[in-house]
């Protein structure tokens, strides 16, 4: 019998993966072959989903993108042996995309069956769990310090230090909350983690409550994200069942239930405290900070807040250690990233490197330039709260601190890259809408300020007036850089005034008479 | 012609207020789990019916004023009926980067509606949508929950094409 192995990831599917899976039984059928299909998550190699894998002696072979009428010719050629084919690739794991990443936090993603408890066990799944039981919960706080790891949501705030305040405080009840709501654009990383490798998150969830003293748990998930939703809450049942969840877990003194709560498309439950009220059934307003949701979160209780790749970086940390974890990166930013290279790119997916890698070498080495073959102009770092940079700084290393220093930030590691057909008045323009439209409403410099940088950009984009409404831009984003409450208002003048900053040009064009409509 | 669907009188689906309850209940009436208990409605019914309002806020103990807040404050939820397929496009930057613009334009002329309307067969509401995570494979498209990358002009007409003739079998 021969395994094949289909993505069932969402941006395989996407790409048609269902219609090639009924393809290849059905061919299967016809050439009385005995095949075994297994729905893997994604390797990362987007471009080329639905990339099919057939596990043969050497290791498993890569073919894609396929399309259901590429089934037959590729049995004809002998696949199931793993014979060559113009959609061949080799070897799965000798292709340089994926051979030269550091693989940590997604090692068995797309590897592993990813509702196979077995599976996830057979490649070193629930050794970090297992270790922490047996670990003073302090120990697994101190652990989590040293290996370095910043929160991957973007702000990068140490998660040793927020899981200590949790076990230091004193509560009755405490909730390990996992921030799923992944609306950046841009990013995609936590959707395949949980899609490709939910154990995983789950794992990671249940050693942070152990940590910390949590027996309750909620991973909240964007709407916009039906799969993983789906994924989560049947990986959860099967994790249940095999006591890896629920009560005394795997023998231990320690209790963990999870559940899986999904969002309702505002982009602002993204941040923490707004998720919490999301959670707890209300209008996703931000709260002041203080009191820090790690004293007083979730229904007012000590909550742990982390993104799906800080909790799923978790049990390799703890199976390996903190030290081994270290050793990868550079500076302060320690271990790995998920970049997801998106947008106008030819090769677009996701590359787990430690930090320090440079952006030219992700976007050009790994990404192979943009998929118009246009020349690179702009490429937006860290979501649509990040920072536009031109071509000239791409030599720029990864890593929270060098990026800062070019006025940027690395965020969720999400790469947007734009040809030079882009318009970047345009895109500030965008970036003022966006916040107008997403923001909660709760300050005024985010709220008004978004609505009046909105007209602003129009003005100047019309040909209005400029120099003045420039000076006013720059004005409105000092006032909700300085004044917003959260990062949706602090944040939106970055990709403005990067963007007038960068590409002044774009901010002085002649007014085009069609824009006038 | 296209209506627009806040002109008409919506009548309430039968049954919808003993529905709410039913759901309400399935959540143990507990009010944290409000949205879960809008997206099981808004499942059942395509939206979220005015009249269930008053019947959530009763058992869930929460004043009515705090629940049509929340329905209305997620971009998700709908107060009136949508047309048979939801068809959400992505105008987010990665997908921007991918010329998503063109694809909405043309998405607007095929079906002739604009953005947050639905076709006056009622087979179509086009809406626009800030990410699917999709972003590698820009511009992306979700329609009734399925999830389409790469989307050309070409890809859209035949994927709406198979639709239609689907809702018209």
């Amino acid at each position: 019998m021969t395994k094949i192995y289909v993505p069932r990831d969402a941006a395989a599917l996407s790409m048609g993966a269902d219609a090639v899976v009924k393809a290849i039984v059905a061919e299967a059928k016809k050439k009385n072959a005995d095949v075994e299909i297994v729905r893997n998550g994604s390797r990362g190699m987007l471009w080329l989903e639905p990339m099919v894998e057939v596990e043969t002696p050497k290791g498993r072979v890569a073919y894609g993108p396929v399309k259901p009428a590429d089934v037959p010719a590729l049995f004809k050629a002998g696949f199931l042996t793993g014979e060559k084919h113009k959609l061949c690739h080799g070897l799965t794991e000798e292709i340089p995309y994926f051979k030269n990443q550091e693989r940590l936090t997604f090692a068995r993603c797309g590897l592993i069956d990813p509702l196979s408890i077995e599976d996830y066990r057979a490649h070193g799944g629930f050794e970090g769990l297992s270790k922490a039981i047996n670990m003073a919960p302090i120990d697994i706080v101190n652990e989590v310090t040293t290996s370095g790891l910043r929160g991957r949501g973007g702000a990068g705030f140490p998660t040793g230090i927020k899981w200590k305040t949790v076990h230091d405080a004193k509560a009755d009840q405490k909730y390990i909350c996992c921030n799923a709501d992944e609306g950046d654009s841009g990013t995609f990383a936590d959707r395949m983690l949980m899609e490709g490798d939910p154990f995983c998150l789950i794992e990671g969830m249940t050693i942070a409550g152990i940590a910390v003293g949590a027996t309750k748990g909620y991973i909240y998930v964007r709407s916009e994200y039906p799969h993983a939703v789906a994924t989560l809450r049947e990986a959860i049942r099967v994790a249940t069942q095999a006591n890896w969840l629920g009560r005394t877990i795997q023998g231990s003194p320690y209790d963990f239930e999870l559940h899986v709560r999904m969002g309702a498309g505002a982009y602002i439950c993204g941040e923490e405290t707004s998720m919490l009220e999301s959670i707890e059934g209300r209008r996703g307003l931000v709260r002041y900070k203080p009191p820090l949701p790690a004293l007083e979160g979730l229904f007012g209780k000590p909550t742990v807040i982390n993104n799906v790749l800080s909790l799923g970086s978790v049990p390799i940390i703890l199976a390996k250690g903190g030290d081994y974890y270290r050793d990868f990166g550079v500076g302060r930013s320690l271990g790995t990233l998920a970049f997801q290279l998106a947008g106008n790119i030819k090769q677009g997916g996701l590359v787990e490197k430690a930090f320090g890698v440079t952006a030219r070498e992700l976007i050009e080495s790994y990404g192979g330039g943009t998929r118009s073959g246009r020349p690179i102009r702009a490429v937006q770092f860290g979501g649509p709260l990040g920072a536009y940079l031109p071509e000239d700084l791409l030599d720029t290393p990864m890593d929270y601190e060098a990026f800062m220093k070019v006025d940027a930030m690395v965020g969720h590691g999400g790469i947007v890259v734009f040809d030079d057909t882009v318009d970047m008045a345009e895109m500030a323009r965008f970036a003022m809408e966006f916040c107008s439209i997403e923001s909660c409403g709760k300050c005024t410099p985010c709220r008004i300020g978004s609505v009046r940088g909105l007209e602003t950009m129009e003005r100047i984009i019309a040909g209005v007036d400029r120099e003045r409404n420039l000076g006013i831009l720059e004005d409105l984003c000092e006032t909700m850089t300085d004044g917003s409450l959260c990062a949706m208002g602090g944040l939106t003048p970055m990709p403005v005034m990067s963007a007038l900053r960068h590409f002044p040009e774009d901010f002085h064009r002649p007014v085009q008479a069609e824009a006038a409509e | 012609m296209t209506k627009s669907t806040l002109d008409v009188k919506i009548e309430a689906p039968a049954g919808c207020e003993e529905l709410a309850r039913t759901i309400c209940a399935a959540h143990d009436n507990r009010p944290d789990e409000l949205l879960e208990i809008f997206h099981d409605l808004q499942h059942d019914l395509g939206y979220v019916p005015e009249e269930t309002l008053p019947v959530i806020a009763d058992v869930l103990n929460r004043s009515r004023a705090e629940i049509y807040g929340v329905l209305t404050f997620y971009h998700e939820f709908r107060r009136t009926p949508g047309g048979r397929h939801n068809v959400k496009i992505c105008r987010a930057e990665a997908c921007q980067a991918m010329h998503t613009q063109d694809l909405c334009r043309h998405a607007e002329e095929k079906l002739r509606v604009k953005f947050g309307e639905t076709t006056a067969d009622g087979k179509f509401t086009l809406e626009a949508v800030y990410c699917l995570g999709n972003c590698a494979l820009s511009p992306a498209m979700m329609i009734d929950g399925d999830l389409h990358g790469c989307v050309d002009k070409e890809r859209f007409d035949n994927i709406i094409a198979d639709l239609d003739r689907g809702a018209a079998a």
